[in-house]
């Protein structure tokens, strides 16, 4: 019998072009997505050199860093609305199809690409976006570049990479009620730090993930560069296809059905080796909040501030020192306390349908606390039209919150949306970096349910007890 | 590319862990569409305060440091965002050389596909460099070909890149003409795949 693989094994080797002693692999990529940020130099570079994008057909472009959520179709910021008329002229130009402003499909690049279903299993997928991983949720290979890369790619549809290391993040158990896929990644990171990661490709297994819907896989391999591997991925089963089934660019009838075959065998075999494996009790995960400037510095609701002097380090207290500093913090204090400003449900962590039903039974028939300004922003305008369609944006408004028009929004306050210095944003995007939402704003990550209970109390509170309530 | 063979120069040291790129280069100097201009922007936030003024409590603002082209800093370098604008904040300031515990992929490889050269040495190693240079003017002299760095007092050391990267950084080619080498390869992939 063949030697058992794992899918990142399976999947790069139908991917490999050329091989070399003593090079990296040339990679074949499937499926190349574009956005208005990190794209202009890599147009320009094709111009200067004369040369074409080889395969139009296996790229496909959208508009969600800069667009405003508000007035979609009022670019305040002139260097912005550049940076998007340079995308759709570059799109023009080399014949790239664009989901700009004005196109039905527009949202955030990771929310689009699966709700359309170009992403599939066993596709190798780049984008010009470190959040790339989320791709991964559907067994699939993905990953950010730079862009230099998104140059390579645009001109030759290959990138050279060198073979990862694979590591198996294994959850076991079950997640508890009123705890989530957020809840669970963050705990993760928290667990085993920014950087255990780096040099692989994560795969989740275990049943902790096999019961996760779709939505909630691309939450947990979203922020696999949070852990500093540049892809993250589940082996499709069931649930993947299901959800692939009837999507815009999926294949249809008797193709899918063969299509399914082929995914099917993709999934990691029995008893295949990883180079590493951790593993964790879903069970043991809590609601989590960070509390600091990198998504591991990270606790439970129910916990208290960490006290820097309990580092083992010096470096380490330091590091501690200056983020409670940052964040306007007292060490010591339970977290629940901490009031919040602002609250942000978006982002292509958690921006999806589903997150935002889930925040709405929270607040429905509530008000936002009048200290708090909370904003919900859908990651695409399909989300957008399915949530009106089912209501959505009434409990919402009612409660107070502003319903927004698609984008990346606040998640790095590259629009309009931006949290002001030294207020406090509850946030289920997936960075939580100095200035990440604005100069001297300071964010807390956390899951859409607990981002709308701290709207509606004021400060951060263990949303399982609301959804006992809700559930009972 | 500008090829890079052996670099002599002024150390900085930024003695602080994951240091992420939204450091390196705030979101709001992203939306230009040129490569070149945003020296300006590096470090932003630390660097300046809200009405734009010089932070003094900031180090790289201090003389003793101007013109510096090596930086040294904490693991976990360059992680977050894949923006490349970092590594083009950091060249158009003037660094050609990183040195560091440790990288985060994505920007590593950003480092090397723009002839800057990211330097892994150890952490006892590190913190050497670091205490000269917070001491007093410190120069290194990073040599790419031989993969070493050393001081003119004694100082030496080796460090490791892989060789594809290392013969792009010596020779400052164009990746994109090189694998249109390969372009027969490609094309015959295609076809056997569709
Ligand atoms: S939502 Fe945030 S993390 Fe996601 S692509 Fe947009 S800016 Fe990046």
């Amino acid at each position: 019998m063949a030697e058992p693989k794992t899918i990142i094994e399976k999947i790069w080797e139908q991917h490999v072009v050329h091989q070399e002693e003593g090079k990296p692999d040339l990679l074949y990529i499937d499926l190349h997505l574009v956005h208005e940020v990190t794209s202009p130099q890599a147009f320009e570079g094709l111009r200067m050199n004369g040369r074409k994008v080889r395969r139009p057909d296996r790229t496909f472009a959208t508009m969600d860093h800069n667009v405003p959520t508000l007035d979609r179709y009022f670019v305040k910021d002139p260097v912005s609305k550049k940076q998007m008329e340079t995308l759709k002229k570059n799109c023009e130009e080399f014949n790239v199809f664009l989901a700009d402003i004005h196109h039905p499909d527009q949202g955030i690049v990771h929310v689009i690409g699966p709700e359309l279903g170009l992403t599939q299993p066993g596709k190798t997928i780049v984008c010009g976006d470190s959040h790339t991983s989320t791709h991964g949720a559907f067994g699939a290979l993905a990953f950010g570049i730079g862009t230099s890369e998104v140059e390579h790619v645009l001109a030759t549809q290959t990138l050279w990479q060198a073979k990862p290391k694979t590591l198996n993040v294994k959850v076991n158990g079950e997640l508890g009620t009123g705890v989530t896929a957020k809840d669970l990644i963050l705990a993760i990171i928290a667990k085993f730090g920014v950087r255990f990661g780096t040099g692989y490709v994560i795969e989740y297994t275990g049943d902790a993930i096999r019961n996760l819907t779709m939505e909630e896989r691309m939450t947990v391999c979203n922020m696999s560069i949070e852990a500093g591997a540049r892809a993250g991925l589940i082996s499709p089963d069931e649930t993947t296809f299901a959800y692939l089934r009837g999507k815009r660019y999926a294949p249809e009838g008797e193709d899918f059905d063969a299509a399914v075959e082929k995914w099917q065998a993709l999934a990691t075999d029995e008893g295949a080796r990883y180079d590493a494996t951790v593993e964790i009790d879903a069970s043991q995960v809590e609601p989590q909040v960070t509390w600091g400037t990198n998504p591991s510095m990270c606790i439970p609701i129910s916990a208290t501030i960490p006290v820097p002097e309990a580092a083992e380090t010096a470096s380490d207290q330091d590091e501690i020192k200056r983020a409670l500093e940052y964040m306007g913090l007292e060490a010591g204090k339970p977290i629940a306390n901490v009031p919040v400003d602002h609250v942000f449900i978006g982002s292509c962590t958690n921006s999806r349908l589903s997150d935002l039903r889930k925040a709405a039974e929270i607040v429905r028939g509530k008000k936002v606390n009048p200290a708090v300004q909370a904003i919900v922003v859908p990651g695409s305008q399909t989300v957008k039209l399915a949530a009106e369609a089912e209501g959505l944006n009434q409990i919402f408004k009612e409660a107070g919150f502003q319903w927004r028009e698609a984008g990346c929004s606040m998640c790095l306050a590259m629009n309009d949306d931006i949290v002001p210095a030294g207020e406090r944003c509850a946030s289920t995007s997936n960075r939580n970096f100095e200035g990440r939402q604005g100069t001297g704003a300071r964010t807390h990550l956390v899951s859409p349910e607990m981002a709308a209970a701290a709207a509606i109390e004021g400060h951060f509170v263990d949303v399982r007890n609301y959804t006992a309530k809700i559930y009972s | 590319m500008e090829p890079i063979r052996q670099h002599h120069g002024l150390v900085y040291p930024l003695n602080r862990a994951n240091i992420d790129t939204d450091q390196i280069i705030p979101k709001q100097f992203l939306k230009r569409i040129e490569r070149q201009g945003f020296g300006q922007f590096l470090f932003y936030n630390w660097r300046f305060n809200d009405d734009g003024a010089a932070r003094e409590d900031f180090s790289l603002n201090q003389d003793k440091y101007a013109g510096a082209s090596i930086l040294v800093a904490g693991e976990n370098f360059g992680c977050g965002s894949s923006r490349e604008h970092a590594p083009w904040a950091l060249q158009d300031f003037g660094f050609k050389v990183i040195i560091a515990p440790s990288f985060a992929d994505i920007f590593y490889n950003n480092c090397t596909k723009n002839g800057i050269l990211p330097v892994k040495l150890s952490e006892a190693e590190i913190e050497t460099i670091v205490k000269k240079a917070e001491a007093t003017k410190y120069l290194l002299t990073v040599n790419l070909e031989e993969q070493s760095v050393y001081d003119n007092a004694g100082f030496q050391t080796a460090f490791e890149l892989p060789p594809y990267q290392r013969e792009m950084l010596l020779n400052g080619w164009d990746e994109i003409a090189v694998t249109l080498t390969h372009e027969e390869k490609i094309t015959a992939y295609e076809q056997l795949r569709s």
